[in-house]
């Protein structure tokens, strides 16, 4: 008895649809992909309980109260004003460390202005005091 | 007079390698595209000049606080004391380890939250102290 033969499909893969899958998922990828990247104001805390002796003469602080004023070495400063007094200080010195140090009630904004304008005198040295 | 024709070429754009090259800019797009995570709280992000980009966004935790004064991290609302905890798990993690923690801070709230953030990331040390306060970029 003979088996009849009942393929007769060839047996190819469809590849003419590949390309339209592959467009399908990278519309999906290039729908989802934010290109937005984070940006922000970097910064090393120190490590707990490490202290370092400081000579106060190389030390500058910077104070910011609840009402958003600012004291640099105990004259009262504007915000706009801090990156160019840093640049002369650190002229005279190049070791200066400006610690700053805002109340519990300071606004995080002027917080970051403050270091935004230390970052913009290339500040090599800020040091964040805790509040008491 | 009539012109003779001379092209007897084809006139056929060769498809064959389009998936090829489809394939290729999806590959990139895949390898390069890193999902958003977490969802985190609403806030108004300060302005600054001196920005940096944050590199390291696979290795990054993100932590919220806005103006209510609630934190968030990895989808939770936590105490500032629960923090340290869940960084160090973080940090500790074999697969992917932290490497820099970002600070989502709303600028209407007060330093003395960001103080607690601050002594949280400190007791865990290590690479918790690599932190990016983010930022809009200010135009001049």
């Amino acid at each position: 008895m003979l088996l009849d033969k009942k393929k007769k499909g060839s047996a190819e893969i469809p590849t003419s649809s590949l390309a339209d899958i592959a467009f399908l998922l990278l519309i999906f990828f290039l729908v989802t992909t934010t290109i937005a990247t984070d940006k922000g104001i970097s910064l090393t805390l120190p490590e707990k309980g490490q202290e370092t002796k400081v000579r106060s003469k190389n030390i500058t602080n910077i104070l910011i109260n609840a009402q958003g004023l600012i004291m640099m070495d105990e004259e009262q400063i504007d915000v706009s004003q801090i990156s160019s007094q840093a640049r002369q200080m650190l002229d005279v010195n190049e070791n200066l460390i400006f610690s700053v140090k805002a109340v519990k009630g300071a606004k995080y904004e002027t917080y970051i202005d403050v270091l935004d304008e230390l970052k913009e005198a290339n500040a090599p040295r800020i040091s964040i005091a805790e509040p008491e | 007079m009539k012109f003779q024709k001379k092209s007897k070429v084809t006139s056929q754009i060769p498809q064959a390698s389009l998936p090829d090259i489809v394939f290729m800019l999806l590959i990139f797009f895949m390898v390069s595209t890193v999902m958003k995570e977490h969802e985190g709280l609403k806030v108004q992000l300060p302005d600054a000049k001196e920005v940096k980009k944050l590199e390291e966004k696979r290795g990054a935790a993100t932590i919220w606080a806005d103006e209510a004064g609630r934190i968030s991290i990895e989808d939770n609302i936590v105490q500032p004391s629960q923090l340290r905890d869940i960084v160090y798990k973080m940090v500790s993690d074999p697969l992917n380890p932290l490497k820099i923690v970002s600070l989502r801070g709303d600028k209407d709230i007060e330093f003395g939250r960001i103080a607690e953030i601050h002594e949280e990331l400190r007791t865990v040390g290590g690479a918790a102290l690599n932190i990016n306060y983010s930022t809009l970029v200010e135009a001049d």
